[in-house]
């Protein structure tokens, strides 16, 4: 994860994602309207991890459902690898995992992780292949035959998130998808997800209410400060490659306070 | 538990032990019959107020081919059959209809806002009342009028529920698909529909007796006699009350055996469900 030294590969490619001047109000031009993001502006490189990170309210999850079109944005632009973010959606260039794992009951695990790959006209074959593939690097290889009810909040995550790269985007949208588990589930899951997207070289793009989380996943940590939502400040985090040593180490423990304070300014409105 | 359940059974080889293994609703059932026919014998309770179920049990056996004589009410097996058809085929109906419109509802929001309304108004009516209008406007030689009355009262739990189901989706599971591209329609098929299953099940099963009482009541107002509704009424009036009970033996055999297959239905149609949950 040391993508912010690359800066020459990077010139050379597009950034995965470019925000510009975006702003959002909801309900805009009645009693209810809502100023959720003002004037934000954020460029995040190929293979980058950025967390997003603020108090309730500041916007962060409205950001990424922006990025993601799932909300059109009132103002500003985005671009996803170059392309306005309707079309990234439509060419799927991005996968996306939520606090809830959101399996579908009435399909097996294989049969969700495939359902992207279903819905792109993947072959039956090929759909196997990359669910089993997808398994194994979310170490669950015996579980392609189970039911979601069947599995542990943990292991529905981790298939929730086998399913968000079960075809490979270069991009990855996350709402604090390790929110509901409990702080060693929590933990390992954060040692795959950054060993599977350093595998991949996938972007990532993760809200979180943590500041330990967003200090050992990011490359950068965006600080956003609330009523409107705008961008208080950016961190970066360049601590090299993670392992759980990497949380006992005293560069991380700054870097966590850096975070921390950068929040407790956003809190007192500084 | 099992081995609690065995330790007692090699402890005590008794009655008891070989009771727990007896299903509890036949112990009910037996009980409850029981009960029954010794209550009648011990209180003398006159038989043309509550017969014994042994003098019922006979009614249905002598008549259910053929009426033993004294009246000209049709034997049981037919007027079971023709009350069952009316039944399944208005039960059809209803759930064609109430699935159709529960789509339609979803599909286009518009539309449900219209409808949803004057389903609601509909249900609250009286149903049941409609059946001598109906017989008017369908005609009493047919079966139509009561298949009608019968749709109607299953339409609307069916509606609703299955609306319900296809509208109660996880909000994220919503954007997760408008993430990968996939259009309403896409949506529809893949979420919805299947999202609306268990809904529907559920309403079937609230349907599956509903549609034998429906069916009945409606064949009390009118239609060929040849029913369980007017073999009830008219036995009833010539105060044959067993033959009565017989026809009503009948009519409950029905609804407890679509009751059944909806209950089958329901445990084999979602292998996702958990055990416990699929009753």
């Amino acid at each position: 994860m040391t993508t912010l030294t690359n800066n020459a590969e990077q010139s050379s490619e597009q950034p995965a994602v470019v925000v510009q001047g975006i702003s959002k109000t909801f309900n805009p031009g009645t009693p209810e309207a809502v100023q959720a993001l003002v004037d934000v502006d954020l460029s995040i490189a190929p293979g980058e991890f950025v967390s997003l990170i603020g108090p309730s309210g500041c916007g962060k999850s409205t950001l990424l459902r922006l990025i993601a079109d799932l909300l059109p944005p009132t103002d500003g632009s985005i671009k996803v690898f170059g392309k306005p973010a309707a079309q990234a959606r439509i060419d799927q260039d991005y996968g996306m995992a939520f606090q809830s794992a959101g399996l579908f009951d009435w399909r097996k695990v294989a049969a969700n992780i495939e359902l992207p790959l279903e819905l792109m006209g993947y072959s039956k074959a090929e759909r196997s292949a990359r669910s089993a593939e997808m398994l194994e690097l979310v170490k669950l290889p015996d579980f392609g035959d189970h039911y979601p009810w069947q599995l542990s909040g943990g292991m529905q995550q981790r298939v929730a998130i086998a399913r968000s790269l079960s075809f490979k985007p270069q991009l990855l949208l996350m709402d604090e998808p390790f929110g509901a588990l409990d702080e060693m589930t929590r933990e390992h899951m954060q040692n795959e997800l950054l060993a599977i997207t350093a595998e991949l070289g996938t972007s990532v793009v993760f809200v979180t209410h943590s500041i330990s989380e967003s200090a050992f996943l990011s490359d950068r940590v965006v600080v956003l400060s609330p009523r409107p939502g705008q961008v208080h400040s950016i961190v970066d985090v360049p601590l090299g490659e993670r392992s759980d040593d990497t949380r006992e180490e005293p560069e991380f423990f700054e870097k966590a306070t850096e975070i921390r304070e950068a929040l407790r300014a956003v809190e007192a409105g500084l | 538990m099992s081995a609690g359940q065995a330790l007692k059974q090699t402890a005590r080889p008794s009655i008891l032990g070989r009771l727990n293994q007896i299903p509890p609703a036949l112990i009910v059932g037996v009980v409850f019959f029981g009960a029954w026919e010794l209550a009648v014998r011990i209180f003398k309770i006159k038989e043309f107020l509550l017969p014994k179920p042994s003098s019922i049990w006979k009614e249905v056996v002598s008549q259910w081919s053929g009426a033993d004589g004294t009246l000209s009410t049709a034997p049981l097996k037919a007027a079971g059959w023709n009350t069952g058809y009316i039944a399944v085929t208005g039960l059809i109906l209803g759930l064609v209809f109430g699935v159709a419109l529960a789509l339609t509802v979803t599909r286009f929001q518009r539309v449900g806002g219209a409808l949803t309304p004057f389903a609601v108004a509909v249900n609250a009516t009286p149903i049941i009342a409609l059946a001598p209008i109906f017989n008017n406007w369908f005609g009493i030689t047919g079966n139509f009028s009561n298949q009608a009355i019968v749709m109607v009262v299953v339409f609307f739990p069916v509606f609703i529920n299955t609306a319900k189901g296809l509208t109660d989706v996880h909000p994220d599971q919503l954007e997760l698909m408008r993430s990968y591209g996939a259009s309403d329609f896409t949506i529809l098929r893949r979420v919805r529909v299947p999202n609306a299953i268990p809904f529907f099940l559920t309403s079937l099963r609230l349907a599956a007796p509903l549609c034998v009482i429906a069916a009945i009541v409606a064949e009390y107002f009118g239609g060929p006699q040849d029913r369980l509704g007017p073999v009830i009424t008219q036995n009833a009036s010539f105060t044959r009350y067993d033959s009565a009970w017989a026809a009503i033996v009948v009519a409950s055999a029905i609804g407890l055996s679509l009751f059944g297959l909806a209950l089958l239905v329901e445990r084999y149609a979602m292998p996702w469900k958990r055990p416990a949950e699929a009753v």
